[in-house]
Order: structure tokens, then C-alpha cells, then sequence
């Protein structure tokens, strides 16, 4: 008889997750609304979805960059949804973001030198010790090398740099400690075209050079699927439908996901748009009852109107959350 | 003056934007030329910094900060806009020519009403009494797909969703049936299902009010789905001009299909990596002697390095500003690799 291999244990597990916002007259803003999903470790996850779907804040709920109004979140198998800040920080080595912004969250007052060394003197080193200042400098000067910047830039201040480069900056300091999950929040959305290429084979450079596991926040879906290998679909607070990248995208079953990626505007001549989605996003005070998606959904019925649908399987690893799913193409 | 029919509706010849910094003159827009024809819609593409946006405010007559020199022609139908006295450019700003924004939060102010602001611009060109404005207006904001127009009009800028508020501009350029649109960026801040509502209505102006439309974007895929023709800015310069189908098919400039290339595909197989443009585009004061794109070109030599490479024809209506079709080594076309990335 042989023993069976033991699970493997998701990096990062939600369960149930809700983050909810006080916005003022006695009403409430649930930005999340009881999302459950895990990641692998060495899994790319995207996550998509148009502005105020909760993609954001999912993201930093997964890494208890605000707090969570119910449901858990478990990092390396264990329940972090109330630890306390203290025993929080040890942890926070082995996750890291990067954000959108990459001028807002540098210094501009510090070097590259200081904002790269900072979390290397602020964390104690694997001994446990404080680093000494030779091994700082070393890790610095490869953090360099690895986003493909000269060692020359470190003397100099962020507003020196264009906004690729700063970004590949934000990038190399948030691999400083090493991380094991890197949440990324439209990472490349402020840059240009020519730009967003570099920045996105630096990702997936990156991934494969040291193992990282991604969970990347953006709202276009080309980029998404450059870099990851499984996508999730958000809508008003809720995965609409995930699966690995190819078969969500090429293959959507939910009506809000054929939408979107028919909605993208290909680089290709010829290719006419077919009729867009009609409506706007209803507002997360105050969503609709049913499927949340019924106000804009061209397929709805009487039953999408009061009985909301849940993630369920469609095909190998691709849940969707529709009561009448689209027949493959 | 009367208008001449048989011209071009908007021909700009050697237009250069120059500003005052670091004790000389810096050209933000070096020489650029184009012309649009009556009822088309012209992409006018670049990054950040390409001069895509100054050269609209220069066709608006929008730009009066200080020490900044405009020179060239810009012709409104035969007409020179460039030196018109402020107050005939603002008979024609809003009447003939209008522009819509990226950012309607901004664009309209938010202390009085949408209906308001449209009925004021109306009124501010034509002789019509406050009914008969806000008639218009209504039926304008009904044409433009906004629900409940009476009620819209009535409402306050803060009040409306982003693609609202976004028809509710396009309909106030509309008011006064400009010939000419100007649109920068009009879907850049709005969500991709909303953005392929408002390319949709631009598409559809021509057809309803004979509007020719010049659409300025960073976006390729914008201007596939949406322009006739293409002029594709890098650095101050017009890198390429020309139909879209045969610039997207067959780019004359290494930076066009470089920048094409660098899309990643959503269709078709995924790239290990995807073919980026090395460094970054030179700001106007550190622009090279030569072409600007030369430092992060694949073809780069010698003949690059000298002089800004002059627009060599291609084809119909078709020109880059490259050496390699002079030297008789032009790119190979592009066409293979973009069938690849349609839906199936």
C-alpha cells in the first residue's frame, strides 16, 4: 500500500471573504462580497475586472493591507484574518506589492540606494540578526542587476528616472526579503506601450528565475494573459468565472466575460466590433438582487432577477457563477 | 470670409510648437503635416510626450501660455487659423471646430447642470431663445444614447457615471454641428465595456451629423477598430502616415511595427516574451541629431544618424519618415502575424 502524497497547500487561501465600507447615511459599500479562491504556490493568478469590481481591494485584503470585514485569509496555511500586527511583520518578508503608481510610492527624497536598502535594515536578516551593512550593499547591487538596472542609478533620486524604470525600482524592492507572493495592482497600466512590453517580460523573467508566485491585479486582459496562467473574472464584489487564462478567455461561459474580452479593441484592422454591452456598472451601495450581472446581461431571465448564482464547475479547473451558461465556441 | 469647399476640411503644413526652457526655444512638435478629408476619422497615435495632445490645442488656437511660439499653417477649410485674431477663432471654436476631452469631471464645471452648460454653448453661437436651446439639447443628449435626456439635463456633472458624463460631452461638441471633432482621448479613463460604447457612437457621427472626427489615442487597438487613416507621432514628428489597414498591415516605420509588435496577442499562441522596444523616447531637449527613434531602432546605421529622415511615399496616401525604403530594404509586411491574433 502506498501512502498518498499529502495535499499540496495553497500559498494563499481566502475563504468567505467580504470587505465592507462605511459610506456615510447608514449605508455600506461591500467592495468584496464572500469571495473564496486559492494559489498555488508558482501560480500566476490574474485578476480582471472594470473599475469599483473589487480586483483592488481583494488584493490588499490578500495581504492584510486593510482589514477584512468577515471571511479568512491564510497565508502558508495559516489563518492571518486577525493577527495582530506584531506577529504579522515576520511574515511580511515572504509577501510584497507592487503598486500602479511607481512615483507615489518612492520616496523622492532618498536615493535608490536607501529606498532599496530600507526593508533589508528594517527586517532582521535569516539569523535572525540585524544585516550587516556588506551584505545589504551586496543584495542591493543584485536587486539591481535583476530588474536590469545599472549600478550607477543607485546614487540617484527617483524623479531622475522615467516611469519604466521606476517601476523596475518599485519591482527590485519588493524582491529585496526574497517574497514568495508578489500582489501586483495594475502594475504596468500607467505606462506606455513600448514600455509595458519590457515591464511584463521583466514579470515573467522574474517568475521563472526565482520561483515567485503572482497574483496580478489588472484590467487588461492582454497583459493578464502575458503573465499569468490561471484568470479570474470579478464583477461587483464576486468571481463571475475562473479558470485557467486560455480557456476563460477564449472559451468564456459567463455573459460578463464574453463582454469584456469582446469589448477589447484588437490591434487588427477588419476585425468589426460586435454591439457593445449596453448600461453602466450599477453601483456596489446599492446592487441589484439575483445575478448582479442581470441589469446588463443580453441572456438574463426571470430567475437571474432573484436567485444569485454561484461558482460552480464548468469544465476541468473553470467555475463560473451563471445560472445559463454560454455553449462553448 | 467664405469657406473654401474645395480644400482639404483641415490641412496642417510644418506646424512646430516651440517652449520656452532652459534659456532656449525646446520644439515639443517639430514639422508635422497632414491633411483630413470631409467625413473621416484620422488617428493621430504617439506615447506620452509624442505631441499629440499640443498639436490639438494648436488647431484650437488653445495654447497662450507664455513665450511659446506656434509656426506653420493650419488650414480650416482654406482658412489660416494660426494668427486669427482671438475673437474670430472663438466664433469658430465650439461652431465649427470641437473638441471632447479625456477627463468630463474636468471639462464641465460642476456648479451648474449638464443641460446649463449645453444650452450656453448653443446659445453662445447661434440666436435661439433658452427653449428652444434646451430642446436641442435634450434631443442631442438623446442622440448620443443617454437615457432619460430631459432628466440628464437637469443633473449635475457629479451626478452621472463616467460614460454619462462622456456622451454628455461628445453631445455639447455636437450642439452647434461642428464639421470637425477633436477628440483626445476620449475613452482613456472609461472601463473597456463603456469605451466600446462611446467608439461605437464615434463611429457612428459620420452617418449622423456628417462629422469628421480626428481621434487622438496611445491605444493601436483604438484606432484599428475606429479610424480611417493613421498618423503616428514619435517624439514631435510624424513617424508614419497613412490608410490604417495598410499602416497595421504594412508599417514603413521600424517604431510603428515595433510598437505593434510590442501588443501582447489576447488571441493566437502566447509569446515567451514579447518583443519590447529597448529604452525610452528622448525628451524634446535630448532629441539625437538624427531620426529620434534611431537609439532603440533594429535597423540603426549611419545614414540614421545625421538628419531627421524626410516622409518617403510608400504608397497611396502612405509615407514614413525612414532611410531603409530609399535604400531599397523596406520591412518586411506585418500581415501573417496580425491574423493571428483574431478571435476564432
Amino acid at each position: 500500500m502506498t501512502a498518498t502524497p499529502p495535499a499540496p497547500t495553497a500559498l494563499l487561501a481566502v475563504r468567505n471573504l467580504s470587505k465592507t465600507y462605511h459610506v456615510g447615511h447608514g449605508q455600506h459599500l461591500t467592495a468584496v462580497d464572500g469571495i473564496s479562491l486559492s494559489v498555488m504556490p508558482g501560480e500566476m493568478l490574474g485578476l480582471v475586472g472594470e473599475s469599483g469590481c473589487g480586483k483592488s481591494t481583494l488584493g490588499r485584503c490578500m495581504l492584510r493591507l486593510t482589514d477584512i470585514s468577515a471571511g479568512q485569509v491564510m497565508f502558508e496555511g495559516r489563518d492571518i484574518t486577525t493577527l495582530p500586527e506584531r506577529h504579522l511583520r515576520p511574515l511580511r518578508p515572504r509577501m510584497q506589492m507592487v503598486f500602479q503608481d511607481s512615483s507615489a510610492c518612492l520616496n523622492p527624497r532618498r536615493r535608490v540606494r536607501d529606498l532599496l536598502a530600507e526593508p533589508l535594515r528594517v527586517h532582521p536578516g535569516p539569523d535572525g540578526r540585524r544585516r550587516p551593512g556588506a551584505d545589504i550593499d551586496r543584495r542591493v547591487h543584485d536587486l539591481m542587476d535583476l530588474v536590469g538596472l545599472s549600478a550607477t542609478a543607485l546614487a540617484r533620486y527617483p524623479h531622475e528616472f522615467s516611469g519604466g524604470q521606476r517601476q523596475r525600482i518599485n519591482i527590485a524592492r519588493a524582491l529585496a526579503l526574497s517574497p514568495r507572493l508578489i500582489v501586483a495592482d495594475e502594475p504596468v497600466s500607467a505606462l506606455d506601450v513600448s514600455v509595458q512590453a519590457q515591464i511584463v517580460n521583466l514579470f515573467a523573467d522574474l517568475q521563472a528565475r526565482l520561483g515567485l508566485t503572482y497574483v496580478f491585479v489588472a484590467h487588461d486582459l492582454a497583459v493578464v494573459r502575458q503573465v499569468s496562467n490561471r484568470v479570474a473574472v470579478m464583477y461587483l464584489g464576486t468571481i463571475v468565472e475562473i479558470g485557467p487564462t486560455d480557456s476563460v478567455l477564449h472559451h468564456p461561459v459567463h455573459p460578463y466575460t464574453a463582454a469584456l474580452t469582446a469589448a477589447v479593441p484588437r490591434p487588427v484592422v477588419g476585425a468589426r466590433p460586435p454591439p457593445p454591452l449596453g448600461g453602466d456598472i450599477p453601483s456596489p451601495v446599492n446592487r441589484p438582487a439575483g445575478c448582479r450581472f442581470h441589469t446588463r446581461c443580453p441572456y438574463a431571465q426571470d430567475r437571474c432577477r432573484v436567485d444569485e448564482p454561484v461558482l460552480r464547475p464548468i469544465r476541468p479547473g473553470h467555475e463560473a457563477a451563471c445560472h445559463f451558461p454560454l455553449a462553448p465556441s | 470670409m467664405p469657406a473654401d469647399r474645395s480644400a482639404p476640411l483641415l490641412d496642417v503644413r510644418d506646424l512646430c510648437i516651440g517652449f520656452p526652457a532652459r534659456g532656449g526655444m525646446v520644439p515639443i512638435v517639430d514639422h508635422v503635416s497632414f491633411t483630413m478629408p470631409e467625413a473621416g476619422i484620422l488617428g493621430l497615435v504617439g506615447e506620452s510626450g509624442s505631441g499629440k495632445s499640443v498639436t490639438a490645442m494648436a488647431i484650437m488656437g488653445l495654447i497662450d501660455a507664455p513665450g511659446v511660439r506656434v509656426s506653420g499653417s493650419v488650414r480650416f477649410r482654406g482658412r489660416e487659423l494660426i494668427g486669427l485674431p482671438p475673437r474670430q477663432m472663438r466664433r469658430l471654436r465650439g461652431r465649427d471646430i470641437a473638441m471632447i476631452f479625456q477627463d468630463p469631471m474636468t471639462a464641465f464645471t460642476p456648479v451648474y447642470t449638464i443641460g446649463w452648460q449645453i444650452d450656453e454653448q448653443i446659445r453662445a453661437h447661434e440666436r435661439v431663445t433658452r427653449a428652444q436651446a434646451r430642446a436641442r439639447t435634450v434631443r442631442i443628449l438623446g442622440e448620443m444614447g443617454v437615457p432619460d435626456p430631459e432628466r440628464v439635463a437637469r443633473r449635475y456633472p457629479h451626478q452621472l457615471s463616467g460614460g454619462l458624463r462622456q456622451r454628455a460631452m461628445i453631445a455639447m461638441a455636437l450642439s452647434c454641428n461642428p464639421t470637425l471633432l477633436i477628440a483626445d482621448e476620449p475613452t482613456t479613463a472609461l472601463d473597456v465595456t463603456v469605451q466600446a460604447q462611446i467608439l461605437d457612437l464615434i463611429r457612428s457621427l459620420r452617418g449622423m451629423h456628417g462629422s469628421s472626427v480626428l481621434l487622438i489615442t496611445h491605444d493601436m487597438g483604438v484606432v484599428a477598430q475606429t479610424c480611417d487613416s493613421t498618423l503616428v507621432l514619435y517624439s514631435g514628428r510624424v513617424a508614419e502616415t497613412g490608410p490604417t489597414a495598410r499602416v497595421f498591415d504594412r508599417p514603413g516605420h521600424p517604431y510603428t511595427a515595433a510598437l505593434l509588435d510590442s501588443i501582447p496577442p489576447l488571441y493566437g499562441p502566447r509569446p515567451d516574451r514579447l518583443p519590447a522596444i529597448s529604452g525610452t523616447p528622448p525628451t524634446p531637449m535630448d532629441r539625437p541629431a538624427g531620426c529620434a527613434f534611431g537609439p532603440r531602432c533594429a535597423h540603426v546605421h549611419a545614414a540614421c544618424t545625421t538628419t531627421p529622415p524626410a516622409l518617403v511615399p510608400l504608397g497611396p496616401d502612405h509615407a514614413a519618415a525612414c532611410v531603409l525604403p530609399a535604400e531599397g530594404t523596406p520591412l518586411p509586411p506585418r500581415i501573417l502575424r496580425a491574423s493571428n491574433d483574431t478571435c476564432p
